[in-house]
């Protein structure tokens, strides 16, 4: 604990482990991780913003958790030490909204299974709080929740406007008159592959801006 | 990494495993209630969404106790069975029962507009796990008032649309009966003809749940059909 005091809590280090994530070292465009719920939930961009907040709430406490205990951990065990954590993590706050919450419980049923299998969470786990203190850990999490986020809504924002012309369930399209000059929606934007072809145009971009990304 | 001995291990496994346990048995029991009173809460917002009555958290039971005027079980045949609460009866458990033990459910209700409708229960299976919902019918038991659908896990922004008002506002006046016959309603791929008394729309992109939906409606309101052709006006 001494070590942290010293430490500034948003150190220029601290900063970096929350803002990486968001763009060089981006979870779903750089680490690849996360790819299968990025498909499921971007059609429209309000579960993909629940996915998000909920992603971003689990990783960042089970990171916590595991960080705290990570020296007593034996490592033969890890992995499903790991998975207990997340699961009760995510089946804890369920229940909780189920009974407190029970709107936000309804919309968020679906995601508890692609929560717990998500590969970031297990990632971040295992690559960074198995061996970081808790509170860098805590913001490793946020951080690459976010970054995660990000992607998501991105996403979700031109599968929603182009798929189905609304955006946040508002009908944009419709509003400013343009299907009356026999514009239509795309349908393939609501098929799962065209998520990845979005993706793929983010790597791209993404790419294109930041050369040191390029795999030699 | 330090080494940790087997003994350790199975102490820590042990542990880990009891804590957790005790701790979600513990947030189960604790939360009961105050989820059984949701669900109870959901079930009536549901049916009085299904005769186009608004209800939130908070006034659902009293708009249910105003408006739900009746409620009673028929059997198979028809016939009404005593000393059963509608209320209670979960469509899901009556579905594994042979077809002359199950109970079929029937509400009462009486929008503002003063028409007599009747609340049918419908319950099926989607693309991933169970879909349900609440069919109200008009006083001549043939034209649908309004419904109202649900899932427990359909895609988001693809089968889940099925509990969207402008899906749900498609079925409005449809018919579920032909010259004294049963033909329910049909969900079209692509899109029904505008002016198909028993079609609707599809959801894109959602076809096996828009599927699902159309054979949860002919099965359970099928079970109906003797009862809504003897009181039919």
């Amino acid at each position: 604990m001494s070590d942290q005091e010293k430490e500034p809590i948003f150190s220029a280090k601290n900063w970096k482990l929350f803002t990486a994530p968001l763009d060089r070292n981006n979870p779903i465009t750089v680490q690849v991780l996360g790819i299968c719920s990025a498909l499921a939930v971007t059609v429209k961009l309000k579960p993909a913003l629940v996915m998000a907040l909920s992603v971003t709430i689990v990783v960042a406490i089970s990171n916590l958790v595991i960080a705290a205990l990570r020296n007593y951990i034996p490592d033969r065990v890890r992995i499903i030490v790991q998975l207990v954590v997340i699961a009760t993590l995510v089946i804890l706050v369920d229940q909780i909204l189920k009974a407190y919450a029970f709107d936000v419980s309804k919309q968020l049923s679906v995601f508890v299974g692609l929560i717990i299998t998500n590969c970031i969470i297990m990632g971040r786990l295992e690559a960074f709080a198995m061996a970081n203190k808790p509170w860098p850990s805590f913001v490793d999490g946020l951080g690459n929740g976010a970054g995660y986020g990000l992607i998501l809504i991105i996403v979700a924002f031109f599968r929603e406007l182009l798929g189905s012309g609304t955006i946040y369930g508002y009908p944009v399209l419709e509003k400013i008159g343009l299907y009356s000059t026999g514009y239509e929606n795309n349908g393939m934007m609501i098929l799962p592959p065209m998520a990845l072809i979005v993706v793929g145009l983010i790597i791209w971009f993404q790419r294109s801006r930041n050369k040191e990304l390029i795999e030699k | 990494m330090k080494h940790f001995s087997n003994r350790y291990i199975f102490i820590f496994s042990t542990v880990m495993v009891v804590v957790v346990a005790a701790l979600l048995s513990l947030a189960a029991t604790l939360l009961q209630p105050a989820q059984e009173r949701n669900l109870e809460i959901e079930k009536k917002r549901s049916m009085l969404e299904s005769i186009h009555v608004p209800a939130t958290k908070t006034n659902a039971v009293e708009l249910y106790d105003k408006y739900i005027s009746e409620s009673f079980v028929l059997n198979s045949k028809s016939e009404p069975v005593e000393g059963v609460d509608a209320f209670t009866v979960v469509l899901k458990n009556e579905q594994k029962k042979p077809l002359e033990d199950q109970y079929l459910p029937v509400f009462r209700a009486t929008p503002d507009d003063g028409e007599k409708i009747i609340i049918l229960p419908v319950e099926g299976k989607g693309l991933w796990g169970p879909i349900w919902g609440y069919i109200s019918l008009r006083s001549d038991l043939n034209t649908i008032y309004g419904v109202t659908f649900d899932h427990k896990g359909e895609t988001p922004g693809l089968g889940a649309e099925i509990n969207t008002t402008p899906f749900e506002s498609m079925f409005s006046d449809k018919k579920l009966f032909e010259d004294g016959a049963f033909v329910s309603v049909q969900v079209y791929k692509g899109g029904a003809d505008p002016s198909d008394i028993h079609g609707v729309d599809a959801v894109s992109g959602g076809t096996i749940t828009s599927k699902g939906l159309e054979k949860m409606l002919v099965d359970c309101l099928k079970k109906y059909n003797d009862y809504l052709l003897k009181n039919r006006i």
